[in-house]
């Protein structure tokens, strides 16, 4: 019987975790680039140079191909809490789906009829409404998003509600958007996409630079992806920094388990590599490189800051909660934390070597950086994924935090072969999706953006046709 | 008004607005292959419901999102109960809103019939099972005495709510139809008007007989009296065959102000039918789920109250003045252009 159910419980967690990865690899995109395209809108409005029109134009379409299978993915997100989770569903319905049906009537509902708007207005509105659209797009994608932030930092840290016996219940409102927590996340992921859209604007740009190809156009591309990128990724990794601080507070063995700190240090070092050391049985490293007092910075913001180690908080988290185990797959931590970091570095250096460039005037004849730009692109995405598997799988046991384990939250009337068979389904669909979009972004990314009413101008009509 | 009586109706309203909105555009989707004859022709049909698909689809994001808020308990047992279909719909729904984009991504003509045939699939999957499902709420599904769905797939399936998913697909094509008159010139036009007139007639009937239906259902297996579920019935039915006269008198206008009406229609009578359960169980009545049963903590559903008065008319508004915006006919002068 319980066998049965760790397997239900797994599959249920292997489809969350594939169908909400597989959402984000399209959420930060359109984050990042609504703004980013209603800036470029906005400089032709003011400015009337066509440069940037073109521009607003053959990086809207890549937003639009990106955000239909973000809409499509999204739905699924929304239905998969009641269908394989409905105990966690019924249990935190009264303070969970608040953000949830908010998000939709005032978030989601604003960003897709602005898109439609947007899409199909270039010949219907005058220059400034159109322009507005865009930006009321963005301002929807913006809010979508605190919403979506504000009800999983609920799952990590549950604040302005109570539990009574069969349910959490919300009893502040305010508290539960103003969680330190869901704001500090919620910068982390904007920032997330703007520097996703920097680097993928970036990159475009730097493919067409390389081929010899709208050079003048493009320049202009690099030179505003640079402007948002280079800063936006640096504060990032203060931001991230500073979630570590926030987890450090308020889920310590999250980050015990993210540093693989089996006993609690004082001064901590931060382990930049290390073999080995990840289990119980095995809980010191074979090798490991080190830099002494960095892991009490970056935890505490001290230099003798103190973190408290696994096996201390496995030991009170017993007393507290009862028999279990309660630390999290340490390797997992571990590693997507590192993946996340060193990704999110990378992406700052290669902006800022890229903004060195372009100062001296050289970016256009180093073919190698160029050719670098366009490899940098899928750094930000693994960044951002990495960064959900640590923040989800490090809260585990927890569905939410210290109040519902995850295997007490499935659905009891949802049977393995059940979910093997969605599983297997959005697998298959989901593949083909991404090759499909890879392909189209492939192709649209290549283009030579049309000259506004020229010959064959199909601006004419909306970014997008159909 | 009790403020768990005031979210169910709110539910009611968010499936209305679904219904009206989405009912349309899955009709054109379903009709695409059959009315317009010409690749250049479903373009057009496509693009009279381009603009606004996306945010008709949203009242359904909402729908899930208000039941899971104001009514966990049902949200709960409906998605984990009706998983099979409600993966069926997600595919449906997914293969649906990729076609919109990737259609116009290539001329080949294999790609064009295969992404018009996705979102004709998905179009009339959707509202099959919709219709399946939510009939299924008051006919009835196994439901136990702790609330849990204790069914499987083919317990969705009874005489009705097959009845119901059939009358939803010939409702919305309909309503799809009439709406293709309201928005194309030409040829399209004309075959439009064609096309509604062959189906208001059996999508009348189809219509007309599920809300007696329906009302017969309530009475039998709800312990409804004949009113107040008789009263929307009475309306849809008057509405359908309004739309028929309005049809074959040429007023377009109308015709579709009275689809749009029938479409209401079915989901406040199934709703009203339910009322105040809002999942029948089959296993035993005392079972069944209710407003009271399945509903939000006080505080949760007015802190919701107070952010659905504000949005909800913000969003009829600006989603009303988009229906204002691209209110201009979709016709050949624009072909060039695609």
């Amino acid at each position: 019987m319980s066998s049965l159910a760790v397997t239900t419980v797994d599959l249920a967690r292997l489809q969350f975790a594939t169908t909400s990865l597989y959402h984000f690899l399209f959420v930060p995109l359109t984050l990042g680039l609504a703004p980013l395209v209603a800036i470029m809108q906005t400089i032709w409005y003011r400015g009337g140079d066509e440069a940037w029109l073109r521009l607003a134009r053959f990086f809207g379409t890549l937003m639009l191909i990106n955000f239909a299978i973000g809409v499509a993915t999204g739905l699924v997100q929304e239905f998969q809490f009641g269908m394989n989770w409905s105990i966690y569903s019924e249990f935190v319905g009264d303070v969970f789906g608040a953000p949830l049906a908010i998000e939709g009537l005032a978030a989601f509902m604003l960003e897709s009829t602005f898109l439609g708007l947007w899409i199909f207005g270039w010949d219907r509105l005058s220059k400034r409404v159109h322009l507005a659209t865009i930006w009321l797009f963005a301002l929807g994608s913006w809010a979508s998003a605190f919403f979506i932030i504000a009800a999983n930092s609920w799952m990590q840290r549950p604040v302005g509600s109570t539990v009574t016996d069969s349910r959490a219940e919300l009893t502040d409102v305010w508290e539960l958007f103003s969680n330190r927590f869901a704001i500090w996340a919620y910068i982390h992921v904007l920032l997330v996409g703007l520097t996703t859209a920097a680097v993928v604007i970036f990159g475009v740009a730097c493919w067409h630079l390389v081929r010899g190809r709208n050079q003048e156009l493009f320049r202009h591309a690099a030179k505003l992806a640079l402007i948002v990128g280079v800063p936006i990724s640096a504060v990032n990794l203060g931001v991230g920094s500073q979630m570590g601080v926030i987890v450090t507070d308020y889920q310590p063995m999250k980050i015990a388990s993210t540093e693989a700190q089996w006993d609690t240090c004082q001064p901590c070092a931060f382990s930049l590599f290390q073999i080995g050391g990840f289990t119980v049985d095995d809980q010191t490293p074979s090798f490991s490189i080190q830099i002494p007092h960095l892991l009490s910075i970056l935890a505490t913001l001290s230099w003798d800051g103190e973190v408290q180690g696994m096996n201390e908080l496995q030991a009170a988290d017993e007393s507290q909660y009862g028999a279990g185990d309660y630390i999290p797959p340490v390797r997992t931590t571990y590693w997507s934390m590192r993946v996340m970091a060193y990704a999110g570095t990378l992406v700052f250096l290669v902006l800022a070597l890229g903004a060195f460039l372009y100062r001296r005037g050289r970016l256009a004849s180093t073919r190698w950086f160029l050719w670098l730009g366009v490899a940098s692109i899928p750094l930000p995405y693994a960044a951002a994924l990495a960064g959900w598997v640590l923040s989800e799988v490090g809260r585990q046991p927890w569905i939410v935090w210290g109040l519902l384990k995850t295997v007490d939250a499935n659905s009891p009337s949802v049977s393995t072969a059940t979910i093997a068979t969605s599983l297997g389904v959005f697998v298959v669909l989901y593949v083909a999706l991404l090759v499909v979009d890879v392909v189209l972004m492939r192709r649209y990314a290549r283009i030579d953006p049309p000259e506004v009413g020229g010959e064959g101008d199909e601006f004419a009509l909306p970014a997008v046709t159909y | 008004m009790d403020l768990e009586t005031f979210w169910f109706c709110l539910i009611v309203v968010v499936w209305a607005m679904y219904f009206l909105l989405e009912g349309f555009d899955f009709g054109v989707g379903m009709l695409l292959p059959f009315v317009p004859r010409s690749d250049e022709e479903r373009t057009h049909a496509l693009r009279t419901i381009g603009p606004v698909w996306d945010g008709n689809e949203v009242w359904l994001v909402v729908a899930g999102g208000a039941t899971f808020a104001a009514f966990p308990e049902w949200y709960a047992t409906m998605f984990s109960g009706f998983y099979l279909a409600l993966l069926l719909i997600l595919v449906c729904l997914i293969v649906r809103v990729v076609s919109f984009e990737w259609r116009a991504k290539s001329e080949t003509p294999g790609w064009r019939v295969t992404w018009t045939w996705a979102n004709t699939i998905g179009s009339f999957g959707a509202s099959l099972l919709w219709g399946i499902g939510l009939s299924c709420l008051l006919y009835g599904v196994p439901i136990d005495s702790d609330g849990d769905f204790t069914g499987d797939l083919l317990d969705l399936f009874s005489p009705y709510s097959v009845f119901a998913g059939i009358a939803v697909v010939a409702l919305f094509a309909f309503h799809g139809a009439t709406f293709l008159t309201l928005r194309t010139t030409g040829d399209l036009h004309d075959r439009s008007v064609t096309a509604a007139r062959r189906l208001g007639l059996p999508a009348a009937v189809l219509g007309a007989a599920y809300l007696v239906w329906t009302v017969v259902v309530a009475m039998d297996r709800n312990d409804k009296d004949l009113f107040p579920p008789a009263l929307p019935a009475a309306v849809g039915i008057a509405a359908l065959a309004l739309a028929v006269v309005f049809l074959l008198v040429g007023r377009s206008g109308w015709t579709f102000a009275m689809t749009a009406v029938g479409a209401i229609s079915l989901v406040v009578t199934l709703f009203v039918s339910l009322y105040p359960r809002v999942m029948v169980s089959s296993t035993a009545s005392e079972n069944s789920l209710t407003v009271d049963s399945a509903a939000s903590s006080h505080y949760a559903l007015q802190v919701m109250s107070v952010v659905a008065l504000i949005f909800v008319p913000l969003v009829l508004l600006y989603q009303g003045w988009t229906y204002y915006v691209f209110r201009a006919r979709v016709g050949s002068e624009r072909v060039d252009a695609v």
